[in-house]
């Protein structure tokens, strides 16, 4: 466990990942309550967004999410073909795919975003995605986006 | 309760409650410190930690504040919004504010709950609670839309669940479609012959409601039939039957059974469903003798005409100028409209084999507890004599509990109504063959009214008792057609091996093999045992997560038939509730197009299962339906040029809380 | 002092550019006689020989109006930009590289270290056994001589100083010029910060948009080489992937009349934080797939999705440029 918690080399002590995840309601939301009913205990990094369905999920969002500081990015939805609304999470599939690539494509990590399908009854998965994701982005270290600060904005007007 | 720290005397703002739920998030985290945090962010009028949020108490406080304080947006910080957010929202609404100017943040099942670290615990709440005090903020004023409800029920599964729930509702004044499967009602009680603890006839206690269902003017019965689709929703539900063809008229045929007698099949041939294989019949056939509707049917799968085209068709002959029979019948397509749905479609046995070494299908004398309420059966394949399938009636039998059931190879939970049907069955045989009956137990498991005196009263019948699981089943040998039952007896710590003529394995109750077919129809989701899963197991244990679709009996879990009525009861009262109250009010969650921003790029339009989604070609922009549309976002996050919003999930709102997440301050 | 019957001035700037916008200006034919006759153009490198120190010369907030292209790239640019701010009145972002970044913007997948490797040591035809880099400082013989910085990252014109109106496009078509240009000798300002063209995406005037289907399920994305494009239908339902249904129009649909796809030069419309984002929101949810292996054989026929989602708007995007190991953080 301490080892699991020990952060790479060139990072502080006492930095914790970030992440945000995006829950489906009827699936993983639900999953998620239940491991609290079940008094199922996970890693306490993740920030979640509760969202109706994963195919709510608006690759903006995902953006936003890293430009703002997160080191990671969660996507829970219902398991294929038991979307509560048919084919939500199939949209959500077909985006998280071209969005990988772009997110790579921008230097973020494999590992930093990830897609799981989490049904209701699924308490313990739940658990170990979230352990596990929040190992595998420590492991990573924080993103530190390089958000070039605004170069000073000298803005006189008459 | 504490005093506001932060009056503010201008216009109201944001008020913050962060409930301490007793010590189920005080415990973990610091509510005071959230409280404190939440009064110094931007727009909070005041922030309070109260003990319990929820409570009537709890409860004024929102509304006490939002009148003294004119506050305009609120947000509570305390357990799932999935138990309390529509109470938050009604106190929000009472006091005089919009219900949806509301927000919750969900602190306790998703965080007190699941962190040991309070410090990090406590900083996750922080962080929730500023996000969504910057949501609030954007919240819009939403309306809440009324339909009215169609008052007629339809009920998929003709069991006693189904017929039940049906005469309940039928008696109550509402029309009910019972659709059923099979070509007659009754499920497997039906096949059972006496139910326990009382030994109760089954039969006889299930005809006369399947009679009543039958002649009920309330109800319209309608068996080999399925929902082949429903669409619409809570209320308004649109749903297409397909009644397959019976190939005879059912208001002509008499159940006379002439037809039966004539066929060109001097010897029934096929396996025989009703009676589990263990009997056959021909392809015109009555299911069996108390069927409702008495009335035979015709399998195309067997009879030759439907094969070769080339029958005599002695039953039509036979049937003579009743003409019940058309054997040029096509399948029925039945469209109907009902404001509620209770599935009632029952389990199905355990395949026993899918564990061979129990040997069911290899040793001829190895039947399923089902089969053998068919031997016990007055009207079974035996005549209610049991005799194997060697002729002889057994003079030892060996009963297994646990098929199927608490085994992690197969299926973890317990089938609950598995060892009194193996007492039953034990009582059974032994009364019709005088055999010495074995019971091989893991635990006994009779938890019910009566159950444990009846398990007192078999074990003093003479049945023996063994604790301990059935390993190996083996034969005899030399000839005989016993088979050898191998178990240690783990009371006398001794192994102990039992030859036995008959070994009876109590199969569990699993759900349908096309349960997930099914559910997909209704838009409901199954248990990872692959059972209907109910909204909630204490609080909503007949609800499901669609509002308007109700369970009932062993569709949702295994149960015995006591059990099995009180639920298809419940069920009725819940579908009986909804549509008493005569409308429904539908979540505003829906999306809509903001048709000056429109391109008519036609993205959106197949992006929706409900078909929410049309074009108006006048205009050349996308119109959403607010009716249809069940608020699931996937056109919003599909528009490229970001002209649909969905209400109380807008863009804007969730980059709010995304960046409320992420702050640092 | 001004005349009371003095003419506005104007000025144009080019920073990390092309020249296409300058052009765009001379573009504008006979209507820039008209142009020219209302106003005083007081600064423009490309075409008139006025010097920084004439505009240093004038009074803060004189110029009414600076229309400034490029991206910036370096600290001359940005020291200008800086400047001509503070001499103008309204600051406006001609052309895609000022408004979003541009395609130079797509440097930002690179740092200046990457970049000088490439131009100056390893392209086939250079000839550097020194290794020469350019330097911001060079001294020789007593005598010194400065070159801007170089930054690691490409920046909008609004990353840098306050922009008060944009002209989108690569370049903006002289309709959209002419009518920004009217439109703020008007007087008649719109809100500050607003892009003057239509806020509606671009499909709503593109002349195929008829022949697009309801139910568009992408099999397979083609590139413009590989098919022969039929002339009427639309791009997208002939698996090419146009920008189209998420960019802003104004333009006429100009590059769809020359038989191309939309490459999205004019950004997205105004409620849009990332364009990027949008346009492949929407492609993807058009892959006509559930199966998880043949959604990412699909989506693979878009062999440069950040080239092709964000060729003009990289800077100005959530992200902005690429994560790289290790940038120097001298000229960020």
């Amino acid at each position: 466990m301490t080892d699991e918690k020990k952060n790479p080399k060139g990072t502080a002590e006492n930095w914790e990942p970030r992440i945000v995840c995006f829950f489906c309601n009827w699936c993983t939301y639900l999953a998620a309550d239940l491991a609290g009913t079940s008094r199922i205990k996970y890693a306490p990094n993740m920030r979640v967004v509760r969202v109706m369905c994963s195919g709510r999920l608006d690759p903006q969002f995902v953006f936003e999410a890293f430009a703002k500081g997160a080191d990671g990015v969660f996507i829970g939805g219902c398991h294929p073909g038991d979307c509560h609304y048919q084919e939500g999470n199939y949209k959500a599939l077909r985006r998280f795919h071209l969005l990988k690539r772009v997110l790579m494509g921008m230097g973020i990590e494999e590992d930093r975003f990830r897609l799981e399908w989490i049904s209701a009854s699924e308490a313990d998965r739940l658990k170990t995605t979230v352990n596990d994701m929040v190992a595998k982005v420590r492991a990573l270290g924080p993103l530190n986006l390089e958000t070039p600060d605004e170069v000073s904005t000298e803005e006189v007007r008459a | 309760m504490n005093e506001p720290k932060n009056k503010s005397s201008d216009k109201g703002g944001i008020g913050v409650y962060v409930c301490h739920c007793g010590t189920n998030i005080a415990g973990t985290i610091d509510v005071k410190r959230v409280a404190d945090y939440a009064k110094g962010l931007p727009g909070v009028t005041l922030a309070r930690e109260y003990k319990y949020m929820c409570s009537d108490p709890g409860q004024e406080l929102i509304k006490q504040d939002i009148r003294e304080h004119g506050l305009t947006r609120i947000v509570v910080a305390a357990c799932s919004p999935t138990l309390h957010e529509t109470t938050f929202r009604n106190a929000t609404e009472a006091a005089g504010l919009n219900p949806y100017y509301f927000q919750m943040v969900n602190v306790r099942e998703q965080d007190a709950w699941v962190h040991e670290d309070k410090e990090a615990a406590t900083k996750k709440a922080v962080d929730l609670v500023r996000a969504a005090v910057r949501r609030v903020h954007l919240h819009k004023p939403l309306e809440r839309r009324k339909v009215s409800i169609d008052s007629n029920v339809l009920v998929v599964g003709g069991g006693i669940a189904g017929i039940h729930a049906a005469l309940t509702l039928a008696n109550s004044g509402k029309h009910v479609y019972l659709v059923e499967r099979e070509p007659t009602i009754g499920g497997h009680m039906a096949q059972f012959d006496k139910t326990f603890p009382t030994l109760d006839c089954a039969a006889c206690i299930l005809t006369p409601k399947m009679t009543s269902v039958r002649a009920h003017p309330n109800i319209t019965m309608w068996t080999l039939s399925e929902v082949a689709q429903i669409d619409g929703y809570v209320g308004n539900f649109d749903v297409t039957v397909r009644r397959k063809a019976r190939y005879i008229n059912e208001d002509l045929c008499v159940g006379c059974m002439d037809c039966v007698e004539a066929c060109v099949f001097k010897e029934p041939k096929f396996v025989n469903e009703f009676d589990v294989g263990l009997s056959k019949r021909k392809p015109v056939y009555m299911p069996f003798p108390q069927a409702v509707p008495q009335i035979v049917v015709i399998d195309p799968e067997t009879c030759i005409e439907f094969k070769s085209g080339k029958c005599k068709k002695t039953c039509v002959e036979a049937c003579g100028d009743r003409l019940a029979i058309n054997l040029k019948m096509e399948d029925k397509i039945e469209k109907i409209k009902v404001g509620a749905v209770v599935l009632a479609t029952g389990f199905q046995i355990f395949d026993a084999k899918r564990l061979p070494y129990y040997g069911y299908g290899t040793y001829p004398n190895v039947y399923t507890a089902l089969e053998v309420e068919r031997l016990v059966n007055a009207s079974g394949p035996t005549g209610g004599e049991v005799v194997l399938r060697n002729s002889k009636k057994p003079q030892t039998v060996g009963i297994v509990h646990c098929i199927g059931s608490r085994d992690e190879n197969t299926n973890r939970y317990c089938s609950r109504v598995c060892c009194m049907y193996s007492l039953k069955l034990a009582h059974l045989l032994k009364e019709k063959t005088g055999a010495e009956v074995y019971n091989f137990y893991i635990d006994m498991r009779t938890p019910g009214k009566g159950f444990e005196e009846f398990y007192n009263r078999v074990a003093e019948e003479g049945v023996h008792m063994i604790r301990g699981k059935v390993a190996d089943v083996f034969p005899e040998g030399n000839g005989s057609d016993r088979v050898v039952l191998q178990a240690e007896d783990t009371l006398i710590n001794k192994i102990r091996r039992v030859p036995v003529d008959m070994l009876v394995l109590a199969v569990g109750l699993e759900a349908h093999a096309d349960a997930s077919d099914v559910r997909r129809t209704f838009n409901i989701t199954c248990s990872s045992e692959g059972f209907f899963l109910e909204r909630h197991p204490k609080l909503a244990p007949v609800n499901t997560f669609s509002d308007g679709i109700y369970l009932a009996g062993c569709c949702q879990g295994p149960k015995d038939i006591p059990d099995t009525v009180a639920q298809a009861g419940a069920a009725a009262a819940e579908a009986m509730a909804l549509i008493d109250k005569g409308y429904i009010e539908l979540e505003p969650n829906t999306a809509f197009v903001v048709e000056e921003e429109c391109s008519g790029c036609r993205t959106c339009l197949s992006m929706c299962p409900y078909s929410a989604i049309s074009r108006d070609e006048e205009k050349g922009v996308a119109v959403i339906n607010e009716v249809l549309c069940k608020g699931c976002g996937t056109c919003v996050a599909a528009c490229p040029s970001g002209s649909i919003k969905q209400n109380l999930f807008e863009d804007e709102e969730i980059f709010e809380e995304i960046m409320g997440v992420l702050a640092h301050d | 002092m001004t005349a009371t019957n003095a003419k506005p001035k104007v000025g144009f700037y080019w920073c990390a550019s092309c020249g296409g916008c300058e052009e765009a200006v001379v573009d504008l034919a006979e209507n820039i006689l008209a142009v020219v006759e209302a106003v005083d153009i007081v600064f423009w490198p490309v075409a008139m020989d006025f010097k920084k120190k004439d505009v240093e010369a004038m009074e803060d907030g004189s110029i009414l109006a600076m229309f400034i292209n490029g991206a910036i790239r370096t600290t001359e640019q940005r020291e200008m930009v800086q400047f001509l701010r503070r001499k103008s009145k309204l600051v406006i972002a001609y052309g895609a590289c000022s408004h979003l970044g541009g395609i130079p913007g797509l440097a930002n997948l690179w740092d200046r270290e990457s970049v000088f490797r490439t131009v100056y040591h390893e392209t086939p035809s250079t000839v550097n056994p020194e290794g020469t880099e350019p330097q911001t400082v060079f001294e020789e013989n007593g005598r010194r001589v400065t070159l801007p910085g170089f930054f690691n990252t490409v920046r909008t014109l609004d990353q840098v100083v306050d922009v008060d109106y944009y002209i989108p496009g690569c370049a903006p078509t002289p309709k959209i010029t002419l009518q920004a240009v009217q439109t703020l000798l008007s007087g008649n300002l719109p809100p500050k910060g607003a892009v003057l063209a239509p806020d509606v995406a671009l499909c709503k005037e593109c002349p195929r948009a008829d022949t697009k289907p309801d139910d568009l399920a992408i099999k397979a994305f083609k590139r413009p080489h590989e098919i022969l494009i039929d002339e009427e239908k639309c791009l997208l339902a002939q698996g090419i992937p146009c920008m189209g249904p998420a960019t802003r129009g104004g333009c006429e649909a100009l590059c769809i009349k020359g038989n191309m796809p939309c490459s999205g030069c004019f950004g997205p419309p105004g409620r849009v934080k990332d364009y990027g984002g949008k346009i492949l929101s929407a492609l993807a949810s058009m892959v006509g797939s559930n199966d998880e292996a043949e959604i990412v054989k699909i989506l693979e026929s878009i062999p440069d999705p950040i080239g092709t989602f964000y060729r003009y708007s990289l800077p100005a995007s959530l992200l902005r440029r690429k994560k790289m190991d290790a940038m120097s953080s001298e000229h960020k």
